[in-house]
C-alpha cells in the first residue's frame, strides 16, 4: 500500500469524571489511503464518533486524548495548536455530520456560508468564491443555485441542508472526508441520493473518506475497507467484502445476523444476548467475552490484540487458534 | 371480504387534517388563506385477527396519524374505525377506556416513553390499577413479575427505575407495561428505530414470540424497511396521507406494483453487495399543506401523465392487492412476474 494518507495508532482517550477516568478509546489504530473510503461501524458506544472527532482536532473536555497519535500525510497532527488545526480543517480535511440543520450556521445564508469558508481557507476573490459556491451548488443537485444562494437553511428541506453540507465539506477541495453518520436523519429515497451524490464526489476527487454509521446497508454500498468497533476498541479490520461475507469476530458475525433481511423471512433473527457494556463497566480481557457464544476459557483475563485472519485483522482468540472455522453459510442465518 | 369475526380492526374513509391557522384576526389583517395540513386522506384498511400489519413510508406521510387515530388519540376529521366489530370513532369516557384496554402502543423512544420517577413495578402496574382488573398488592405484584418474566426481563427488576436499563430493557419495559391489560391488539410505532441492531433483533423475536404465544394482532409502523418484511403478513405503503398500495407482505415487496413502492424498495441499501445500480430518482416529499393535484406522487413519477395530474387514482384490486395508479389501472407500467424475487 501506498502511504497512508492519515494513521492513526495506538489511540487512547479518556472522559475524567470525579470517579476517576473513564476508557473511552483504547489503542485503536487504522489507516486510510488516498482515495479510499474506509467505513467505520459498531453500535452506540462503541466509540466511532469520537475517533473522527479526535482526528478532526474537535475533541471537548472532559474528553482528552491520553495516548497515541494521529498522523495526516506524513505529518503528526493530534499535538497541533488550536489555530494550526483550524487552517487544516476544512482546507484538508473536510466534515459531514448527522442533522445539517445543527450543521449549517441557521443566521447565515448557504451562500456567505460557502464563501466564508472558501474566502478562510483559499486565496480567492468574493466574486469567484461566490461562482464557485453556485458551481458546487449545481454539482450537488441544488436546482436553481443562484437563487439558493440566497436561502437561509431553515428554508430548505432535510435532503437539500445536507447537499448544502456536503458542498460546504467539498468546497476547499480536502483530501480526506470525515462523515458521521451523514445520512441517519434522513429518509431512505433522500439516503440513496446523498450516498450515491458522496459516493460520486470522492470518486471524482479522489477524496478519502472516514465515514462513520451504524447502518450496514450504507456501509455495504460504500466503503471500500471495514472497520468494526465495539466498546472503544477495533475488533475487526479488512477489506470491505472479505468483512461483510465472512466476517470471523463473533461480534460482527452476530451483528451481520441480525439484521433482518428484505429477501430472507427466516422464523426468527439471530440475536446476539445483552447489549453494549457502559463505559464505566467494560469487561476485563476481550470487552465482548460476556456475550460471546464461543468464547474460550482465558477470554475473560487476556485481551487479544489485532491478528491475521485470512484477508482481515481481528482481536479474537479464536483467530489466534487457527480456527476460524466458520465459513460463510455457518456465520448465522441459523 | 374478510367475515367479521376474522377482521379485528377495520377502518374506512379515514381523515384527519389539522389546522395550522394563525389566529383569525391575524390572517384578516395580512390577508392569508387558512392552511391544513393534509396528514392523512381516505384511508381504509382492515386487519385480520392474529397478523401483523405493517404501515411503511417516509416522514410525514401519516402513518402514525393513523395508528393515534387508532389509539383514540387523536379525533379523525372524517371516517369510521371499528375495532372488535364496535365503532370506537373518537371514543370517549366509559367506551373509549373499554377500548383502549383491549388496544395498547409502544412508542418509538424508550427514553421519553417511561416515566422516570416511577419505578418499573409502578409503571408495569398502572394499566392494571386504570382498568381496575386485579384488587390486592398481592396480586398485582404477581402479576408485574409475571409480566416481567414474559419480556425477559427478571422480577427483582420491578424495584428499579428506568434509567437504570440499557435502551433494549426499556422497550421490553414498555412491552411489559402494553401487556398488562392483556390487550388483542398492539400498536407498534417505530418500535426499534431507537436501538441498535443486535438489540433490535432481540426485540423483534420478542414480539413475534409474544405474537404466538398469545394471539396478538400487531400494527407495526416503521420506516425501516427490511423490519416490515421480517414481521408482517401484510403491507400498507403510503405517501403523502394516502395508502398508495396495500396487501399481502410477499406481493407487495416481491412484486411491487406502485411506482413508490417501487422506488422506495430500490433506495434500500443492498447488504449483499451484488453491485447493482440504483435507479436514480430525484426529489422528494412534498408539503403536506399543499399536496400536488391529481396523484401526489405525479411530481416525482418516471411514469406520469396528464391524468395523473389531474384525476386522484382510486385503490383499485390488482389480483390480491389494491393499488391507487393510473398506470397501474391502464397498463402503461409492465407488471413483472418476478420482478424481485423475495
Amino acid at each position: 500500500m501506498a502511504d497512508p494518507l492519515l494513521s492513526v495508532r495506538n489511540l487512547r482517550l479518556e472522559i475524567a469524571t470525579r470517579r476517576g477516568p473513564l476508557l473511552a478509546l483504547d489503542d485503536v489504530s487504522f489507516d486510510i489511503a488516498p482515495g479510499e473510503v474506509l467505513g467505520v461501524v459498531g453500535e452506540s458506544g462503541a466509540g466511532k464518533s469520537i475517533t473522527g472527532t479526535a482526528i478532526i482536532g474537535l475533541l471537548d473536555p472532559p474528553l482528552r486524548m491520553t495516548g497515541g497519535e494521529i498522523a495526516f500525510a506524513g505529518q503528526r497532527i493530534d499535538n497541533l495548536s488550536a489555530e494550526a488545526f483550524r487552517l487544516l480543517r476544512g482546507r484538508s480535511i473536510g466534515a459531514v455530520f448527522q442533522d445539517p440543520l445543527t450543521s449549517l450556521n441557521p443566521l447565515l445564508t448557504v451562500g456567505r456560508q460557502l464563501v466564508q469558508t472558501m474566502r478562510v481557507h483559499l486565496d480567492i476573490s468574493p466574486a469567484a468564491a461566490r461562482s464557485r459556491a453556485v458551481e458546487l451548488l449545481a454539482e450537488v443537485g441544488i436546482p436553481a443555485p443562484t437563487e439558493r444562494l440566497d436561502c437561509y437553511p431553515h428554508e430548505l428541506s432535510g435532503g437539500m441542508r445536507q447537499r448544502i453540507v456536503l458542498a460546504l465539506a467539498f468546497c476547499c477541495e480536502p483530501r480526506l472526508i470525515i462523515a458521521d453518520e451523514p445520512t441517519t436523519a434522513l429518509d431512505v429515497s433522500v439516503q440513496a441520493q446523498v450516498i450515491e451524490l458522496l459516493r460520486r464526489m470522492c470518486r471524482e476527487r479522489s477524496t478519502a473518506v472516514m465515514l462513520i454509521t451504524h447502518d450496514m446497508g450504507v456501509i455495504a454500498e460504500t466503503a471500500d475497507r471495514i472497520a468494526v468497533m465495539y466498546a472503544g476498541r477495533v475488533v475487526e479490520i479488512g477489506p470491505a467484502t472479505a468483512v461483510l461475507k465472512g466476517p470471523v469476530h463473533p461480534y460482527t458475525r452476530g451483528l451481520m445476523a441480525s439484521i433482518p433481511s428484505m429477501k430472507r423471512r427466516t422464523a426468527d433473527l439471530v440475536q446476539v444476548e445483552g447489549s453494549m457494556p457502559r463505559l464505566a463497566e467494560i469487561p476485563s480481557g476481550c470487552a465482548f467475552h460476556p456475550r460471546c457464544p464461543v468464547r474460550l476459557p482465558h477470554c475473560d483475563c487476556q485481551r487479544p490484540s489485532l491478528m491475521n485472519a485470512g484477508d482481515t485483522l481481528v482481536a479474537c482468540w479464536l483467530a489466534a487458534h487457527g480456527n476460524v472455522a466458520p465459513t460463510r453459510e455457518t456465520i448465522g442465518h441459523a | 371480504m374478510l367475515d367479521r369475526t376474522d377482521c379485528i380492526l377495520s377502518v374506512s374513509g379515514l381523515t384527519k387534517r389539522f389546522i395550522l391557522s394563525t389566529p383569525w384576526i391575524v390572517r384578516a389583517l395580512s390577508g392569508r388563506p387558512p392552511r391544513t395540513v393534509h396528514a392523512v386522506e381516505d384511508v381504509s384498511l382492515t386487519i385480520r385477527r392474529g397478523t401483523t400489519f405493517a404501515l411503511v413510508g417516509e416522514s410525514g406521510c401519516g402513518k402514525s396519524t393513523i395508528a393515534r387515530c387508532v389509539a383514540g388519540i387523536l379525533e379523525p376529521t372524517a371516517g369510521t374505525i371499528a375495532f372488535m366489530n364496535r365503532d370506537v370513532t373518537g371514543a370517549r369516557g366509559r367506551a373509549g377506556r373499554e377500548h383502549r384496554r383491549h388496544l395498547q402502543m409502544i412508542f418509538q423512544d424508550p427514553y421519553a416513553s417511561l416515566n422516570p420517577r416511577w419505578r418499573v413495578e409502578r409503571i408495569v402496574a398502572e394499566p392494571i390499577v386504570t382498568h381496575d382488573l386485579l384488587a390486592g398488592r398481592r396480586h398485582i405484584e404477581a402479576r408485574v413479575a409475571e409480566l416481567l418474566r414474559l419480556v425477559g426481563l427478571s422480577p427483582a427488576d420491578a424495584r428499579k427505575y428506568p434509567h437504570q436499563f440499557s435502551g433494549g430493557q426499556r422497550q421490553r419495559i414498555s412491552i411489559a407495561r402494553a401487556l398488562a391489560s392483556e390487550p388483542a391488539f398492539i400498536i407498534c410505532d417505530e418500535p426499534t428505530s431507537a436501538l441498535d441492531v443486535s438489540v433490535q433483533a432481540q426485540i423483534l423475536n420478542l414480539m413475534r414470540r409474544l405474537q404466538r404465544q398469545l394471539g396478538l394482532t400487531y400494527l407495526l409502523i416503521s420506516h425501516n424497511l427490511a423490519v416490515v418484511a421480517h414481521m408482517a403478513n401484510t403491507i400498507g405503503v403510503m405517501y403523502l396521507g394516502r395508502l398508495v398500495e396495500c396487501g399481502d407482505a410477499e406481493r407487495v415487496f416481491g412484486h411491487p406494483l406502485h411506482p413508490y413502492t417501487r422506488m422506495l424498495l430500490d433506495a434500500v441499501p443492498d447488504l449483499e453487495m451484488t453491485g447493482r445500480r440504483r435507479q436514480a430518482l430525484g426529489g422528494e416529499v412534498p408539503s403536506p399543506i399543499a399536496p400536488p393535484s391529481g396523484c401526489t406522487f405525479h411530481p416525482r413519477c418516471p411514469l406520469a401523465n396528464a391524468r395523473c395530474a389531474r384525476e386522484r387514482p382510486q385503490a383499485l384490486p390488482n389480483g390480491d392487492v389494491f393499488v391507487a395508479c393510473h398506470a397501474v389501472e391502464e397498463g402503461r407500467i409492465e407488471v413483472p412476474a418476478a420482478a424481485n424475487a423475495f
